[in-house]
């Protein structure tokens, strides 16, 4: 298989986290620290109009009397929320109308990670091949938005947030905090708050967006945090699949990442998230450094028959604390959570799903596969519930967990509520360990200890990675293998 | 062709082959037999390079080539293939994939160019008619949830897709009936030819009606202690290995 051989060359090349290099350029910070005074201080570097502001303070003040969550198998050092900048932007008069008037360091940052910004050059493609917009953020702000022309043709609106909240007012009042309320959990909260940056999507009715969307979200500042807010509406009969990569220089000092994800879907409507998650996970050896990800992601299947899907490949950060949810309230919506998550060195993963089933005959699918290898601990939490008014619900779910080496730990934490007596759920969980029998079969047959981890990976995370649209699939089937170099051996 | 001198191996501190030493000539079946415990499928593991086994004394060779010093790929790709008594599931890898890419392995460590895809689905047809393995079968993860002899017959497809040069076949009969005997030993016998060696272990007589052995060793108590033709084998049959047993002790 052409894939494995290329993997292990890629594992083979790399020594470590791959994009843990920093970028100098001018930047520009809020000072350390988080008031009210910083909250307007962001709010004002955006031109943000008073409604904004006021939605932002209010969700500071009730942040304060929030306390933050210790449920997470999870654990970390008390997080000082004063000693961590809230916004760094890159210098810059204005946003940048065009990406000729982008720093060319920026842009030598995004060709360097390989995400392409220049359209031409994603036209100059092989023919046929699929295309895709991007929307780079880096640290708190979008720095571009490719294919915003094209798509503004069919009546799809791609860009930051911040110029949503400047351009289209009456879609961010309408939808913003409306799936994700502002005082949802404490990372969510501190998120409405301070958040700086993300991407706005409005799919109108009935339109099927042209190409992939992706936003490239890259940490560069020193200390500081990263609050993005990514919202996402499918109006009636539209469909639109969505990417998201991240990553972030190695640095010794642990980064705070708090994101909030709102997907909207009305009647029919049909949204395939994406993510790719690799930021930096810490030191291998000493567990030093790396990212917190604390992130909300909730999609509200609001119309009839609406469907929402769910895939993510985690390899990165030091902490993942992650559950994208779907809450199926139309009738006969669906929700899919497709996850992969890969943990090794000291690294700790909490993720999972909620699948809240509202709405009568309402159908929902989790299939979750956790590979922890090192010193690591990888945790599945799920909820799956049925309301009383939830008639004819469905649910499927598969857990697995591959354990590599002796030194790591899965846990599998399923809660299960059914209200109503016409309901079916059905829940399956495997544990097992990647085998030196297996290991010693492939080599016999003549792979290499590493080819034959990577063989065995891939064949687990399968059902998960066929999710993922195809060039990003082969992209995560090399994350994983690189994620879980020398974990043998 | 197969070279095996004074070979001492232990696991942890128990000493289990205690001097074997054995030539296998290229063209020539041999047998190997002997009670449990004797050490059969150590040395089968030894030969392979399975982790856990620490050679201590001896030597093993391929056409010259010390075997002890390489590893299970690097021998596989010089041409050992070691068929499991118990083969392994491999989920969610196809048996074709898995295949396609432990050839292509051995083809880039001996040089080769890999195989191209058309060839390669070519090729598998015709082994698999050959083996009566249905193709849809090699489309599903190797070895998950297949019989005993469905994983038997696996193995000796996979031996006949790799072409090795010398093959070890480790208890190939057991949880064998009688046709897919038949049909697992019609495999076998397709590879002999005068290029190729093979070493059969075998608890059982059975399996040598129908794979026919150039000579017959008795392994008992880690040691060489009877070697003769193909009526060695009927001996056993009939007398047991229990004069063997108390030699050896």
């Amino acid at each position: 298989m052409a894939a494995v051989k290329e993997t292990v060359e890629t594992v083979a090349a790399l020594e470590k986290y791959e994009h843990g290099f920093t970028t100098d350029i001018a930047q520009e910070f809020a000072p350390k620290g988080l008031s009210e005074d910083i909250v307007r201080f962001i709010s004002a570097k955006k031109d943000e109009p008073q409604w904004m502001l006021d939605w932002r303070l209010e969700a500071y003040r009730r942040w304060l009397e929030l306390e933050e969550p210790t449920w997470a198998k999870v654990n970390f050092p008390k997080i000082d929320y004063q000693d961590s900048y809230y916004y760094a932007a890159p210098s810059t008069k204005e946003g940048p109308k065009s990406l000729d008037e982008v720093d060319p360091e920026i842009l030598a940052v995004y060709a360097k990670l390989g995400i392409p910004l220049k359209e031409q050059e994603v036209l100059a493609g092989v023919e046929g091949a699929p295309r895709y917009a991007v929307d780079a953020v880096f640290d708190s702000v979008s720095v571009v938005t490719t294919f915003k022309k094209e798509l503004a043709a069919v009546g799809v609106i791609f860009c930051s947030m911040s110029e949503a909240i400047r351009e289209h007012p009456e879609l961010v009042r309408q939808y913003l905090g409306s799936v994700v309320p502002t005082s949802d959990n404490y990372f969510a909260c501190l998120n409405s708050a301070v958040f700086s940056d993300g991407s706005f999507v409005y799919i109108p009715p009935g339109v099927r967006c042209p190409m992939e969307l992706s936003t490239y979200f890259r940490i560069n500042a020193k200390d500081s945090g990263q609050f993005e807010r990514t919202l996402i509406i499918a109006d009636k009969g539209a469909y639109c699949s969505y990417l998201e990569g991240c990553t972030a220089p190695m640095r010794d000092e642990n980064q705070l990442h708090a994101a909030v994800v709102e997907l909207v879907l009305l009647d029919d409507a049909e949204i395939k998230y994406s993510t790719v998650q690799n930021w930096y996970p810490g030191d291998p050896e000493t567990g030093k450094g790396g990212i917190y990800n604390f992130v909300t992601k909730r999609a509200d299947c609001r119309g009839d028959r609406s469907k929402v899907s769910w895939t993510q490949v985690e390899t990165g950060s030091a902490i993942t604390w992650k559950y994208p949810s779907c809450v199926l309230r139309g009738e006969g919506s669906s929700g899919e959570f497709y996850s992969i998550a890969v943990t090794n060195g000291h690294q700790q993963a909490d993720t999972g799903t909620k699948m809240i089933h509202l709405g009568a005959n309402t159908k929902s699918r989790i299939v979750a596969k956790g590979i922890s290898a090192g010193k690591s601990t990888s945790t599945y939490r799920g909820l799956v519930s049925a309301h009383p008014k939830a008639k004819g619900a469905r649910n499927f779910t598969q857990c697995d967990s591959l354990l590599i080496g002796k030194t790591c730990a899965a846990h599998t934490v399923p809660y299960i509520e059914a209200r109503n007596g016409q309901s079916v759920f059905e829940h399956e969980a495997t544990t097992t360990r990647l085998s030196d029998d297996q290991l010693f079969y492939c080599q016999q047959r003549g792979l290499s200890q590493e080819e034959a981890v990577a063989l065995l990976v891939n064949g687990f995370v399968k059902d998960v990675l066929q999710q993922l649209p195809m060039e990003f699939a082969v992209e995560a089937q090399k994350l994983v293998a690189i994620s879980l170099e020398g974990s043998v051996g | 062709m197969l070279s095996i001198k004074n070979l001492h191996a232990r696991v942890e501190d128990k000493p289990i082959l205690k001097g074997v030493t054995l030539d296998v000539p290229a063209g020539e079946v041999h047998a190997i037999m002997g009670p449990n415990g004797a050490g059969k499928s150590t040395l089968s593991y030894v030969l392979s390079g399975r982790g856990g086994y620490e050679v201590t004394e001896g030597s093993a060779s391929l056409n010259g080539e010390d075997l002890l010093a390489l590893e299970p790929n690097e021998r596989a790709a010089k041409g050992l293939f070691l068929s499991f008594q118990y083969p392994l599931e491999i989920p969610g890898v196809p048996a074709l994939t898995f295949i396609r890419t432990a050839l292509n392995a051995q083809r880039r460590a001996r040089g080769e160019d890999e195989i191209a895809a058309p060839a390669f689905l070519k090729l598998a047809k015709e082994k698999a008619a050959a083996l009566k393995i249905d193709f849809e079968m090699l489309k599903r993860g190797l070895n998950v949830g297949f019989s005993g002899g469905e994983k038997k017959r696996m193995e000796i497809f996979q031996m006949s897709m790799l072409s090795p040069k010398f093959l070890i076949l480790d208890e190939t009969d057991s949880g064998l009936d009688i046709d897919a005997l038949k049909i697992v030993s019609e495999g076998v016998n397709a590879l002999r030819s005068p290029e190729r060696g093979m070493l059969v272990i075998t608890h059982y007589q059975r399996l040598l009606d129908y794979i026919k052995p150039d000579k017959v060793h008795v392994l008992a108590a880690g040691r060489i202690v009877a070697s003769g033709g193909p009526e060695l084998a009927l001996q056993l049959e009939a007398e047991g290995y229990d004069k063997y047993v108390s030699v050896a002790a």
